[in-house]
């Protein structure tokens, strides 16, 4: 626990001076980058060498995953989809997507377990599940470097409703997404660079949790970090804020699965 | 779905020194952690891991605590023959795990 | 943590910390810096540990002490002969002072070693090598390591 209580302190303290600094405005497209540019030379070298990067643990799993078959259907994500790195390829680059039959927008984890109760009649994988995260790497790992896409008309409901979420003061310490993201990247919140915020290589192996998380464990975390309620997982409001988040990282290519601290 | 990762140049030159890289999942939990409720939660992790060439030992360590987890190790060797890399991760509560890869010499 | 005698401040310190409990520098235990020499003594016994012949090569910024990249690397020709037998590795402030412990011998080539451990606190690590000869050799080096600014609760 060392350190724990000044940490919090100064956490507050220094939450506090972001928001006495705040500028507003979105992030000019051209002056974005992902937190990887960011990263000590150490874990830039793990994120980049599949043998280094943690999360390959998980990518591998995802990939048995994919062709072992489930459910009471018997029937494998392979057995609709063929070979991943095919047909999965570009497709986290462009999740949260709108579902025409649940006429809303739903992220990969959502899709992945939709394909599991109605394609393979199997139970939904749990939100944060080893399993899940497996398969949602494994997806994820299909894109990576393509650009991440948001062009989707239906999604701008939602993207909106997301925008709203990131801009809104939230919690006891009454600090919004924007405040740090937006308005203070780049400047350091204890010894740590607060980073834009752009969800570029979800499913992470965070050092933190020393396991692989989900951009909705993110989020959690940072509600809690405010002091605030965080969002169910699976809950509108979290879609809507990871389409925005998506919107946001526009173009910036996926990385996943990322390491970051 | 514990699985070791293991990897080695598909083809090495007889005498060369080739780099041997190993990563396997594992929480290595250190046994120096209380839950919420004060509860403390029990040492789990990997002691021991070797590395056999043709069934001769060229490689063992012990790990403590403080190996981060899902414990990363790279070292040498340097290839003689042609044959198999045997890999062995010993752990608290009964945890073994093996695995192999070829080497190829030219 | 809420015991007699505990002051209302320390209850909310308590409060505040929630999950931080679960951290790994959570164990009141403590290695010293004695007991890291008590540990090197362990693997040394007598002999005389002499520095240098050790490249550690760690972050100079630790970003997060739940995973510090480490390299050592031997200055060693690695014969028949001549060749590190193992490698150690302590630490001063952990729970406990051993981090990792390496035997090698000539089939090495070379005796280079990368992976990656613990750090629960800003702290020197020092790497003993043992030669074939039986000289003991020794490197150190600070290690600062940074915590998260945004934690995980609950």
């Amino acid at each position: 626990m060392t350190g724990s209580l000044p940490r919090c302190l100064i956490v507050a303290i220094a939450l506090a001076a972001c928001v006495a600094s705040a500028n507003g405005g979105d992030i000019p497209l051209d002056q974005r980058r992902s937190g990887y540019a960011d990263l000590g030379r150490d874990t830039k070298a793990m994120q980049d060498d599949d043998t280094s990067n943690p999360a390959t643990l998980w990518v591998l799993d995802g990939e048995a995953l994919w062709n072992q078959k489930a459910g009471s259907a018997n029937r494998a994500c392979a057995e609709c989809h063929g070979d991943a790195t095919a047909s999965m390829k570009g497709v986290a680059a462009r999740y949260p997507a709108f579902d025409a039959v649940q006429k809303s927008p739903i992220d990969l984890e959502q899709r992945i377990n939709l394909c599991r109760t109605e394609r393979q009649n199997a139970t939904p994988f749990a939100f944060e599940s080893h399993e899940l995260l497996a398969l949602t790497a494994f997806i994820g790992r299909q894109s990576r470097g393509m650009p991440i896409v948001s062009t989707d008309e239906k999604l701008k409901p939602a993207i909106e409703a997301g925008r709203k979420l990131f801009m809104q003061r939230i919690g006891q310490i009454d600090m919004s997404c924007a405040q740090c993201h937006d308005d203070n990247w780049g400047k350091h919140l204890t010894s740590s660079l607060v980073p834009q915020g752009h969800p570029t290589g979800y499913p992470i192996y965070r050092l933190e949790w020393q396991n692989l998380g989900s951009l909705q464990r993110r989020l959690r975390n940072c509600m809690i970090g405010m002091r605030a309620e965080p969002f169910d997982y699976g809950a509108p409001e979290a879609v809507a804020l990871e389409a925005y988040l998506m919107w946001r990282a526009r173009g910036l290519p996926v990385e996943t699965p990322a390491v970051r601290p | 779905m514990a699985r070791p990762l293991i990897n080695v140049p598909a083809k090495v030159k007889r005498g060369q020194v080739f780099e041997i890289k190993t990563l396997i999942s594992h929480i290595m939990e250190t046994g120096f952690r209380y839950t919420t409720t004060g509860q403390r939660i029990p040492r789990d992790i990997i002691t021991f891991f070797s590395c056999s060439y043709n069934g001769e030992e060229i490689f063992s360590a012990d790990f403590y605590p403080a190996v981060s987890a899902n414990p990363f190790l790279t070292f040498y060797t340097v290839a003689t023959e042609s044959g198999t890399l045997e890999f062995k991760w010993i752990g608290d509560n009964g945890f073994s795990e093996t695995a192999s890869v070829p080497v190829t010499v030219e | 943590m809420d015991a007699p005698g505990t002051t209302r401040r320390e209850v909310l310190i308590g409060a505040l910390a929630g999950g931080l409990v679960a951290t790994f520098g959570a164990a009141p235990a403590r290695a010293t810096p004695d007991e890291m020499r008590a540990a090197i003594r362990k693997v040394v016994g007598t002999a005389q540990v002499r520095k240098g012949r050790i490249d550690l090569d760690v972050p100079p910024l630790v970003e997060n002490g739940n995973t510090v990249s480490l390299v050592i690397t031997v200055d060693s020709p690695m014969t028949a002969t001549d060749y590190v037998k193992s490698i150690h590795v302590f630490n001063e402030k952990n729970p406990q002072p051993n981090v990792i412990g390496i035997r090698l011998g000539p089939r090495a080539g070379k005796a280079k070693i990368a992976t990656r451990f613990r750090l629960a606190d800003t702290q020197m690590i020092t790497a003993i090598a043992e030669m074939s000869d039986g000289s003991f050799w020794s490197a150190s080096a600070e290690l600062i390591v940074t915590m998260a600014a945004c934690v995980e609760g609950l």
